[in-house]
Formats: structure tokens, sequence, C-alpha cells
């Protein structure tokens, strides 16, 4: 099961030669899918050769080799990781019995929901970012973006695998939705709101792979235990091409972070309030940094879904949708009668409640991000330390800017303070970068496509891709 | 037991329908020419009772009082009104429905009572499309689920938008185990006309049905882009406005606050008094007649607003019948008398009778049937008893029909002279029953000559016995007799079983052909009522009690 075959159309590691009617829906799929990728993916990339990693198979080692590539001739193809014998419904209602190969019929329509949503996301993000090809600011960066745009279709077709090969009829209409709906479409937008939200510039890319596919990662740890092994099997691969997306976002920001860094250095700059100081040097100064984090992470926990939330608590004790590294977690895995604590909005102040534990397993999911997101922060306020100044990076108050959930119907500063909406309309741009920050971050995106050059505001990575030279042409670029 | 701690599962005062569109929580109104938008958006953190959040534009008593209370608004202080389009005020959800976890911690006597008033408010949507000129329209710019797509089926035209997410659904079965108990079942076959296998499968799919599919199954008119939306909505309402034959240039009514005073036995409104009499377990509604004299004319009318007579009886009528279902479900027995001048409510009988085309005397005759439907529908005996010095006149004596039993005194009581009753052209067409029939058509159903004679009866005095002859009322005791009979009556309703009775009355209240309305509140209701009390639903590990903790129903697998 774990060879993949190169051979047909469709790469797949799932056997498509002998499944008939799931060959032909697919190939069906397929043309309408390279369609949308010429219309919707990467601007003005189609004939560029990109130095692009594939995946040739699913064990840990040596699962991707490299290779120049036209995006649209991509091989997307369809990887289950290996199939586990013997493996059991790990946690809810049904756990011990042995996990399903087939959808169960009471949980059809959860089922569908949560792949259809999952799957909106994958393409929605390639249409966001899809201007920024032209504006990158090294070839070095140009890669990565599109590296994460192919893998990003390759989670879609993932996800429409699932969708045709389990769900019917049903399922091959939400697979052909997915094409449909577009990312901030007036008429067809996609599903979740920060999927509609436009990637304008670099420093949001980065935030984006940095905070949003950190949500992304949260959720496909949480379906990598599903108890519908073919999902589990699906997002346990998923995961492997995911790492190097938040990898991208992570250290992109340390090179903004840092460059910025140098300049104060150089400068004698110690006031990191002091914007124009910097920004005449062609750079992004530390506080529009810290207002682009607080924006992104703050539209991500809303992805999230409400804190407490009924439709999670039935996923998890269908046995569908378990919690961040469900097998690492010391309890009995079934929560009928424990109990999360989860911060609430009572009489006007946060507080800590009590909430059955069912019921907040999106909080406890939410509170494994903020702690993945706070080991992101101390990296980068390591790159602060390193050039001796004194400030520091810090993630906002999770009820901060926050339209879904429990703090959705107060306004809270980054600090945590609940205050009214006279005060935060006020103050907003304390927190939130202003139009003008984002007209000056903008101003900054020119391209540089000298292999090897980097433009004004982002230091050079500290290794190529794939031991690459720092020269390394990772894109030749093609009109 | 009023709604409170024990009924309702948690702190509630008790409900009080008065409301106005100042107080509004949960919905606004908004006229633009002849063109209301009914916005709903629920306020989440305020719901009736305590222990649920009204999330998702989900809706609980509190919610549908002030929709009720829009509706009535509407029609009387808004003749301009000729179309009302019911839309959401939240991003991408229509409606959710009622709120399960309400549902879930509610008493079975708030549930039955909520899902009676809640149908009668949607009944009520229909009749003023079909009957007053105001025509609905449902524009969901959002998804409709549950109630939200039944609010939607109650309106003449569904619009939804197309963003290939939001679709209409009826998910109670596969997910609370219980029916969509505000007419939906009713509405998709009877009224929408949906072939039965489609409306099988929509009704156990969670997820709904969205897009072409949706139109091409009938569940809704149309499918709107998202940009298009707002611009085709309205658009198409100004098209059902068309259509409507409300008048031009009138000034509505104002529908002041309902005065009402109370005390522990007694609820006083003008023209009004409800007694309570809580060890006989019964309440005593007594109407009065005018103390003015009939207004010369139509001008005049329009100038008394709600405190026209016939008008502020009604109010209070509603009111009471909607206080006495909520507040006091041990008052199983209702009492009906009046008291006042028969002839000056005669001459309120000419002047509504001729005056039928008026936009507000229309108004007033339709609340008038929708109130009297509401007492035909009301879970308690219902006893009229008519004694010297009442009268039951016209539109009063209209009531005598739609009683359980109606006893005359034969003779004279306290030197008092004896009672008559006097039929008017009203009961002959203008006030009719949820079977469409007028109560003496169903009173009659088997005696078409009983029917033929009551109608040459018309402007005449009857006496006990000309009336008891006449079929038109139960019996008629004499002085000697009346009030043993009455207290023997009494006594021995009230011993029977509540639940045997209100099976009993609701059966035989409607005889006579099949309506829409008659099955939402026979067949759809009483099935629901009686899922409501199985252990699949409401049980300790019923899907309805479980729902939103995450655990799974169990459920006993036999059929019955």
């Amino acid at each position: 099961m774990t060879d993949v075959d190169y051979t047909s159309l469709i790469p797949n590691n799932v056997d498509l030669a002998s499944d008939e009617r799931l060959r032909r829906a697919l190939e069906a799929w397929y043309p309408k899918y390279i369609d949308w990728w010429k219309n919707m993916g990467p601007v003005g990339s189609q004939n560029h050769e990109t130095y692009l990693r594939t995946a040739v198979g699913v064990d840990s080692e040596g699962w991707a080799k490299f290779g120049y590539v036209k995006m649209p001739e991509y091989r997307w193809g369809i990887l289950l990781a290996p199939q586990e014998e013997g493996r059991t419904i790990a946690f809810g209602q049904h756990k011990g019995e042995p996990v399903w190969q087939d959808v169960p019929g009471e949980y059809r329509s959860m089922l569908r929901k949560l792949i259809v949503i999952q799957g909106d996301t994958e393409p929605a993000s390639v249409e966001q970012q899809r201007f920024l090809g032209q504006t990158a600011p090294s070839l070095y960066d140009m890669r990565n973006l599109f590296q994460v745009n192919v893998e990003e279709g390759r989670h879609l077709w993932a996800m429409v695998y699932l969708l045709q090969k389990y769900f019917g009829r049903d399922g091959r209409e939400e697979a052909e939705e997915l094409l449909k709906r577009t990312s901030g479409d007036a008429d067809k937008p996609r599903i979740l709101g920060a999927f509609n939200e436009a990637t304008p510039d670099w420093l949001s890319f980065f935030m984006f792979t940095t905070f949003t596919d950190r949500d992304g990662k949260m959720q496909l740890e949480s379906l990598a235990t599903s108890g519908f092994d073919p999902l589990a099997r699906t997002t346990r691969f998923m995961l492997t091409e995911e790492g190097h997306h938040m990898f991208v976002g992570r250290t992109g920001v340390e090179r903004v972070i840092q460059r910025v860094c140098e300049v104060m250095n150089e400068h004698g700059i110690t006031d990191p309030a002091d914007k124009h100081a910097v920004r005449k040097y062609g750079v992004i100064d530390l506080a529009t940094i810290q207002k682009k984090i607080n924006f992104h992470y703050s539209v991500t926990l809303d992805l999230f879904g409400a804190e407490i939330s009924t439709n999670a608590a039935n996923s998890f004790n269908a046995g569908l949708k378990g919690r961040f590294r469900e097998l690492r977690i010391d309890d009995d895995h079934q929560l009928e009668s424990d109990t999360y604590p989860v911060a609430q909005v009572v009489d006007g102040a946060v507080q800590i409640v009590d909430i059955p534990a069912l019921n907040a397993i999106n909080a406890r999911l939410c509170d494994d991000y903020i702690l993945d997101c706070e080991k992101v922060m101390m990296r980068w306020n390591r790159v602060l330390k390193t050039h001796n100044l004194d400030y520091s990076l810090s993630l906002p108050h999770r009820g901060f800017n926050r339209a879904v959930g429990e703090f959705s119907d107060v306004h809270v500063t980054t600090g945590g303070k609940i205050v009214s909406e006279t005060e935060w309309n006020a103050r907003r741009h304390e927190w939130l970068a202003s139009e003008t920050d984002l007209d000056y971050i903008l101003a900054l995106m020119q391209p540089e496509a000298s292999p090897g050059k980097y433009a004004s505001w982002i230091a050079a990575p500290r290794a190529g891709i794939n031991g690459k030279a720092g020269d390394f042409e990772y894109v030749k670029l093609c009109a | 037991m009023p709604i409170d701690s024990k009924s309702m599962g948690n702190t509630v005062g008790k409900l009080d329908f008065r409301t106005a569109p100042a107080r509004y929580r949960h919905w606004s109104i908004s006229i633009e020419g002849p063109v209301a938008r009914l916005i709903m958006a629920v306020d989440a953190g305020s719901p009736f009772a305590e222990g649920y959040e009204l999330k998702q534009n989900s809706y609980d008593i509190g919610v549908d009082i002030e929709l009720y209370d829009a509706v009535q608004r509407l029609r009387f202080e808004h003749p301009e009104v000729r179309s009302v389009v019911m839309t959401s005020g939240i991003d991408s959800m229509f409606c959710a429905g009622a709120n399960i976890r309400m549902l879930g911690s509610s008493s079975h006597a708030h549930k039955v009572n909520f899902c009676k008033f809640t149908n009668e408010t949607r009944n009520s949507i229909e009749d003023a499309s079909k009957h007053s000129g105001q025509i609905y329209l449902a524009a969901m710019n959002g998804t409709a689920a549950g109630g939200g797509y039944e609010l939607a089926l109650a309106t003449e035209y569904l619009m939804l938008v197309d963003d290939g997410n939001a679709a209409v659904s009826l998910p109670e079965i596969p997910l609370l185990a219980v029916l969509p108990g505000t007419g939906g079942l009713t509405r998709l076959a009877d009224k929408r006309k949906v072939r039965r296998d489609l409306a099988d499968v929509f009704c156990t799919v969670e997820e709904g049905v969205k897009g072409q599919r949706a139109v091409d199954w009938r569940l809704i008119d149309e499918i709107v882009p998202r940009s298009k939306f707002d611009e085709r909505v309205a658009e198409k309402a100004l098209e059902l406005a068309a259509e409507s034959d409300r008048p031009e240039g009138r000034t509505g009514i104002q529908l002041a606050r309902l005065e009402r005073s109370e005390s522990e036995n007694e609820i006083r409104y003008p023209f009004v008094t409800v007694s309570l009499d809580r060890e006989a377990r019964s309440a005593t509604l007594d109407i009065q007649g005018p103390v003015d004299a009939v207004p010369a004319g139509l001008d005049e009318v329009h100038n008394q607003g709600a405190g026209f007579w016939p008008l502020a009886v009604i109010r209070a009528m509603d009111d009471a019948l909607l206080h006495l279902r909520f507040n006091e479900p041990t008052l199983g027995t209702l009492i009906i008398k009046t008291s006042g001048d028969g002839a000056r409510i005669a001459a309120y009988d000419r002047l509504l009778e001729q005056n039928r085309s008026d936009w507000l005397v229309r108004e007033i005759l339709l609340y008038m049937q929708r109130t009297y439907k509401r007492l035909d529908l009301t879970s308690r005996t219902t006893f009229a008893f008519v004694e010297p010095g009442s009268c039951f006149v016209g539109i009063l004596a209209e009531l005598l029909f739609a009683v359980d039993r109606s006893y005359m005194l034969n003779g004279q009581l306290d030197a008092l002279p004896a009672a008559n009753i006097r039929l008017s052209e009203i009961s002959f067409g203008a006030l009719r029953m949820s079977n469409g029939l007028t109560r003496l058509e169903s009173r009659f159903l088997g005696d078409s000559a009983g029917l033929e004679k009551a109608q040459t009866l018309i402007g005449q005095n009857l006496d006990a016995l000309a009336a008891l002859h006449a079929g038109l009322v139960t019996f008629a005791p004499d002085d000697i007799d009346w009030q043993e009979e009455i207290r023997l009556l009494l006594e021995e309703r009230a011993s029977f079983s509540p639940d045997a009775l209100t099976g009993m009355e609701a059966n035989l209240r409607f005889a006579g052909p099949e309506t829409m309305e008659t099955k939402i509140f026979g067949r759809l209701t009483a099935w629901q009522n009686w899922i409501f009390q199985r252990p699949n639903a409401a049980g300790e590990s019923g899907a309805l009690k479980l729902y939103g903790t995450g655990k799974r129903a169990r459920y006993d697998r036999g059929r019955i």
C-alpha cells in the first residue's frame, strides 16, 4: 500500500487502478481542478520552472524528491499514511471498537461536514495568496510560496478523495462546490471568515503561515486520530507537509525581525516605537510587527469556533475528531464526567469556569494552540535578544479582537482588560496596524528576482532548501 | 403552577405577552414605502429563562412574543405596508429554530404551550398574507434550520441566498428525535406540495438541501446569488406589494399598551374581567358590553382606534387566554359570561357588518377570528353560562358555539329579566374555525335544516327555550335548578383527568373537513406531544435531553 503509483494520471497509493468508479470520478474532477489552478492559482507563474518537492512516498524517511516543475504540471496525488493493523478507536463512546474503514451511516452527515470545512480551507489560502508571487522578496521566498501553494492544492485533493470515495453523489457535489466557492467572492465565499481576508503582502503571508496554518496543524492533529481510518491516514500524511508551511512562516517573520534588528543596531536606534527612525532604511518596525501578530493571531483564534461547542462535543463523542495529540493525553478519552476550565466573561470580568469537558473540546484545542504559538514567540524574541534589544514580542490576550466565541460580545485590550466599545475603537490603532502602516508595508513589496538577492526588509535565510547554496536559482522565471 | 422555576427548569417570572417595538430585544421593523422589513437579530444574552443562550438566531417564547406583536402591529398600525420581508440581521444564519437547550430544559406543559403559540403566530402570518393584504416573503440570507425553515414556510415566497453554503433543513428527526413541530411537515406536504419521497429524504438529512436542488424539490421558490440578494428581494417585495388590496393614504391606529390590573384572584381589562377560582380550578371570563353608543360612522371607529369596543374586547380576550394558558395551567375550566346591553352590541355588529370592506374593520374581524380560534385551541374545558343581564348577541353570541357546552338560564334571576340571545350575520361567514367552516356550520354538520333555521333567526331575540329548541344552547335549566346544575357540572368536570378531557375536547371541537391548520393542531401536534413524552426524546438518555452535551442518545428500538 505504501508504494506510490506514479504511472497513472493521478499519482496515488490507494490502488486507484483497481477502483474503476473512483478513478473515473477523480479523472472527471481533474480537469476542473486544473482550470481552477490556472484561474485562481498563483498569478503569472504558470510557466515558471520552480524547484519543488513532490511527495513520492509516505515513509517518514525520503518521502519527497526535489526538482524543477511547472506548477500546472505538478503531480498532485492521493497519499495516505500506511494503515495500522488492528487500530481501534481511541476516544469517545466507541472507544476500543475497531476503526471504521467505511463511513458509519449515523455519522455520515457529521463526517462530511468536517471534511468539507477542512477541504474548503485548502484552496482558499491558494486563492488568498495568488498575487504574492509578483512581489516576492527573493526567488527563495517565491519558491517557498509556490511550495506551500501546491501542497495546499494537494491537501484539497486529499479531501476530495475522501468525498468522492466515501460519500457517493453528495460527495461528488461537494467536491465540485469546493472549486466553485472562492476566497472573498461576493456570491460564493469560502466557508470560514479568515479565509476570505486578503493576503496582500508578504508579512501577512508569513503571519498567515505561522498562525493560520498552525490552526490547520491543530485541526489535522485532531483528525489524525479519527475513528474513520481513511480520514486519519489522510491527515497524518498532510501533517508531514504542513510542517514546512509553518517553517516558512516562522522563519519568514524571524528574518523580517532580524532585518529590523540589524538596522537598529547599525544606526544606534533603540526605541522600538519610533517607527520613522527605522522606516527610512526600508525595514518594518517592531511595533508594526507586533500589531500584525495581534491581528493574525486573533483572527485565527476565531477559526477554532466557539470555545464551548456542541458540534465539537458531538464529533468527539462520535469518535470522529479527537483532541490535539489525543493518544498522548492521560485520561479516559471519553470525558463523560470530566470538566475543563474555560475563560469566560462573567459579569464584565474574565473568569475561569469549569465546563463539561466534552463541550470544551474547542477550548482545549485553543489552549494547545496558544502554547504552540508561545514557543514561536520565544524563537522570535531570541532574535531580539541576540541583537541586545530591550523589547519583546508577545501574543495578545485570547479575548482580543474576537468575533467568535466567549469574547465576541466584548471588547478586550491586548493586555486582557475589558473596555467599552468607544474606548476600543479610539485605541484600536495602538493594537492593530493602521492604513498608513499597511500602506507602508505594501510600498515595500518590490520584487527581487536575482538569485541570492533579498529585498531590503528581509534577511537571507540561514540555509537553503534541500541544502542548496545561497545563490541557487529556485525559480526560473518564464513568461 | 405558573411557568416558574419548576416548570421551565429555570427561574422565570410570569409570562407577559404585552410588548412594543421600543422594548424589543430580538426583532426590529423598518418600513420603506409599501414594504416592511422584519429583521430577526436575536440577542443571545437575553433568553426568556436562565440556563441557555439564544445563539444563531434561535428562539424561545420571549423571541416569539415579539414576533407576534410585530405581526399584529404591522396589520393595525401600518395600513400602508403591503408586503413584509422577513430576514435575518446576523451573518450567514437566517434562523436556527427553537432553542434546543430551552426545549430540553422545559416542562412538557411549556413545550406544548410554546409550540401552540408559535404555531398560532405562524398561522397569523399566513392569515396576514391571505386576508389582510400584507404579503410575507422570507429573505433567507443564511441557513434556515428547523423552526427557522418553518418560519419561512409560513411566508408566501421563499428566497434563499445561493452561496454554496446556506441551506434549508428540518434536522429534528436525525438530531433531536422529535418532529419539526411548527407546521413544517404539514406545510411541506400540503402547502408546498413537496413530493412525499423527497420530503422523506429532506426531513432525515441533518444538513438539509441547498441551491438549485432546493428549488427543484419545491422547498423554496428562488435562489439568488449573494451580490444580487438585496436587490432581488427588494424587487420581489415590491412585486408582492403590487398584489395587495390595502388602501392608499390611510393612517393606522396605535395599539397602545393594553391596560391590565391584577390581584390574587382577578385580572381586569377594560371590558373583560377574569376571576380565578383556584379551589374549583376554574376561571371565569366576564365580557362587558359597550358603555358608549355605537360610533356614528367609520371615521369615528378609526378615531377610537384600540379603544373601539370590539377591538378592546378582543385584545383583552387574546391576552387573557394567553395568560391563562401559560400562567394558570391548573385552572382547567374556563367559563364565559357576558354582561351588558344586547341592543347596543347589535348596533356595533351592524356597523362591522356594513363596513367589512374597510381595512380596519377587516383587521378587527380577522383578529376576532384568530382570537376565537385561539379559544377553540385552548386546552381547557370551556363553558358558556347565559344568565339574566347577559348580552350574548352577535359577535358575543359566537362564543356560545365556540365552547364545549352552553347553559342558558330559563327564567329570571335576582329580579333581572330573563336572558335572550341574538344571532347576527357575523356568525354566518366572517368568523371561521381552523377547519374552514363557521362554528354554526360545524355545529350543524349533520343537520342542514338546523343551520338554515338558525339563519332565519338572525336579529331575533331568543329566550332560553327558543335557543334550546333551535339547538343553539346545550341545556336550559330553570331558575330553581340553575345553581345546583352549575355546581354539579363544574365539580364533575373538575374530577376528570385533565389529559383525557383535553384529548376528548380537541377531538370533538373540530368536526368536518381537514385543513392545514387542523392537521397542524391535530395530527402534527398530537404526534409531537406524544413524542415529547417518550424516553427516546425526553428521557435522561433521550436525544432532546442530551443535545449539546456531545453524548449520543440511546433509543428504545421498539416500534410502537
